[in-house]
């Protein structure tokens, strides 16, 4: 048989069906992760149908978008103070039960978001298909899992069969080499790939993400690279298993234990793309060269090393449209220009290596006058891991604002928004117009130069500070 | 679903690129648990200004765009999140076919399994499109083709079975149903990774 990529086996051991001329594959689904967003639509359909979910063993349900973060609203002390939440928040509640899916609710501990809580569980493993109704199940690909976003009526299709029917992408080697330096992140390397291939580079593709500059990094750092794989237009990106990633799944109650974890890892080794695998395209990234990486505009393609100048607009309406709304001007510097919000958190950098990242700035330091520095772990376990290893006692000395776990800053739906015309320094994964609230402007960049610039007021380059 | 088969319509036209799910329908909008009534929020931070009132400026609040059924746009529209709520706030507005050079992958796939027709066409086309606000295009499924008010008329790429199914109103979950058979015995046999 001819040498196949890591992508290629997972999809070839989950087709049920492989397409045709005429016809998608139908590709079987092995963890459907459902939180209140995108599933309503996708339960009443079932209801209409008189449709069972066909399989509830195989899908886990959480509720983290528009959740609230304040301790008071989440154990009940207080109504949920966005209605519409609430609502969403019952109704999943309500449809959990009614469909028999194991749903981790609003005061559970297993509760987070999405993209944290299964890896942390053990649940997505290597080989695996996974899907969400959430364009960041690219997430779990740093486990060698093939998993990518999908729309509600894909949700109700899975729900409803385990399946989706779906063509096959393309394959996309994205060859990182070299170490990064210090001060320099995960996130500045998934920005610092955006900015190369741009935010349609990977459209219609699948990443696998390889070389030496991969190996080195943790699972944590991993899940942060393929979480953003869909900034750049790719649905999903893959990481192959190894040591790193077993040694993190190992114990995690999920994870096959005893004889069968022996068994299973025998079966991820050989996940691993053949030597003289061939992609559709691929690019090389020298690691060594990155620096830690800011976006200037609104999407997370517009991005520069944290020293440089914003890029000219050159007369490009489009380019110049961002700019306007940023308050920006080609050739400023982006060093020193003032924040008024910092977020640490989401799915993309909300982890517990993330937290430590920020925590070895802000260590003795204290938040710059005027500056909201919101800080929301990923799950209630990266919560309680923080508060255990004393990084919740470093945040609030410095002045930071501690929170429950949830997607919150990062889309605002829970009602934690940045105001109009205001500078959010965030760690998540989206810096388009209006994302963090009406009119907000968000710079994306790592924990690292979020933290640091919460402790100036101003744009700040880490690695002054460590 | 009803059978789709072509739309014939002026065009309204979105000189922008990277038009991402956020901007089509804002995230604190997805707060509802039905698919209804999303298009008064389509592009509300565009088409609204901070206290409400229309903004004249924006193409759609323009008197010559009441009516259109097809949206020209710049690049990699519908770049950004799952939201099926994207298509569903295009279509309950009354778009019913989206033109670009390029459309994202999910977007699309959305779109496709609401009616909502996603044309790709070459850079050419796209700046005769971008630069005739108002021109009366034909998007036929049939035969996958744009016609022009020049006379000219191209081919699209889509899915063929997308199509098939669009164009019989064919609902994909009966198709993907007729299957259990086979799911059924990929199940005995998989163990799984």
């Amino acid at each position: 048989m001819a040498a196949s990529s890591l992508f290629e086996k997972v999809w070839r051991a989950h087709e049920v069906l492989p397409e045709s001329a005429d016809t998608p594959a139908v590709l079987y689904i092995d963890l459907h992760l459902v939180h209140e967003v995108t599933s309503p639509q996708a339960f009443s359909a079932l209801r209409s149908l008189e449709l069972p979910v066909r399989r509830p063993d195989r899908t886990l349900a959480t509720m983290d978008h528009s959740t609230p973060t304040t301790s008071d609203q989440v154990f009940g002390r207080v109504p949920i103070r966005v209605d519409a939440a609430a609502k969403q928040v019952r109704q999943l509640e309500q449809n959990a039960a009614e469909f028999g899916v194991e749903l981790f609710a609003l005061q559970d501990a297993r509760r987070g978001i999405v993209h944290v809580i299964s890896p942390e569980l053990g649940a997505s493993r290597p080989g695996m298909t996974i899907v969400c109704g959430d364009s960041h199940t690219s997430t779990h690909g740093a486990f060698g899992a093939l998993a990518f976003g999908i729309g509600s009526t894909e949700v109700g299709h899975v729900l409803a069969t385990q399946c989706l029917l779906q063509r096959k992408p393309k394959t996309f080697a994205i060859n990182v080499e070299g170490r990064l330096p210090a001060g320099v992140t995960a996130k500045d390397l998934i920005l610092a790939i955006i900015g190369r291939i741009g935010v349609s580079g990977g459209t219609g593709h699948v990443f696998e993400y390889r070389g030496s500059g991969v190996r080195a990094l943790c699972m944590e750092e991993r899940m942060t690279v393929c979480n953003m794989s869909i900034e750049a237009g790719a649905r999903a990106g893959m990481i192959a298993p190894d040591q790193i990633t077993f040694d993190y799944l190992e114990g995690r109650p999920r994870a096959p234990a005893g004889r069968d974890w022996d068994a299973a890892v025998e079966r991820w080794t050989l996940l691993e793309s053949d030597a003289g695998a061939a992609f559709d395209r691929s690019v090389d990234i020298d690691a060594c060269a990155v620096e830690p990486m800011i976006t200037y505009g609104t999407n997370p393609g517009m991005v520069v090393p944290i020293t440089a100048a914003i890029p000219d607009s050159a007369g490009d309406a489009v380019a110049e449209k961002a700019l306007g709304y940023m308050g920006f001007h080609g050739g400023e510097a982006m060093l020193g220009k003032p924040v008024n919000t910092v977020f640490i958190g989401s799915c993309t950098n909300g982890r517990l290596t993330d937290l430590q990242a920020a925590a070895t700035v802000l260590k003795g330091r204290k938040v710059a006058a005027g500056v909201h520095l919101l800080i929301v772990p990923g799950s209630q376990q990266v919560k309680r891991d923080a508060e255990a290893a004393g990084l919740a006692d470093i945040f609030k000395t410095a002045g930071a604002d501690w929170r429950e776990s949830g997607c919150s800053m990062c889309l605002g739906m829970n009602g934690d928004t940045v105001a109009a015309g205001q500078y959010s320094l965030s760690t998540s994964n989206r810096n388009f117009e209006g994302r963090q609230g009406a009119g907000a402007r968000t710079l994306l960049a790592s924990p690292l130069t979020a933290a640091a610039s919460a402790v100036r007021g101003q744009i700040t380059d880490p690695r002054e500070m460590l | 679903m009803q059978p789709l088969r072509m739309v014939r319509s002026k065009t309204v036209v979105l000189p922008l690129t990277n038009v991402d799910t956020d901007q089509i329908i804002p995230a604190r909008f997805l707060t509802t648990t039905t698919r209804e009534g999303l298009g008064r929020q389509l592009f509300s931070d565009w088409r609204y200004r901070a206290d409400g009132t229309p903004n004249a400026d924006f193409v759609l609040n323009r008197p010559e765009a009441k009516g259109c059924e097809v949206l020209v746009a710049g690049r990699n529209f519908g770049c950004g999140s799952s939201r099926e709520h994207a298509p569903w706030a295009l279509l309950d507005y009354g778009i019913r076919a989206v033109i670009s050079t390029e459309i994202a992958d999910i977007f699309r796939g959305n779109a496709l399994k609401n009616g909502l027709l996603p044309v790709t066409v070459d850079e050419n086309i796209a700046a005769w499109l971008l630069a005739h606000p108002g021109a009366a295009v034909t998007v036929d499924l049939e035969t996958a083709s744009l016609s022009l008010p020049t006379g000219v008329s191209v081919g699209f790429q889509i899915d063929a079975f997308a199509r098939h199914c669009l164009l019989h109103g064919i609902d994909q979950l009966g198709y993907l149903r007729g299957k259990l058979p086979e799911i059924e015995r990929y199940e005995a046999m998989h163990t799984g990774f």
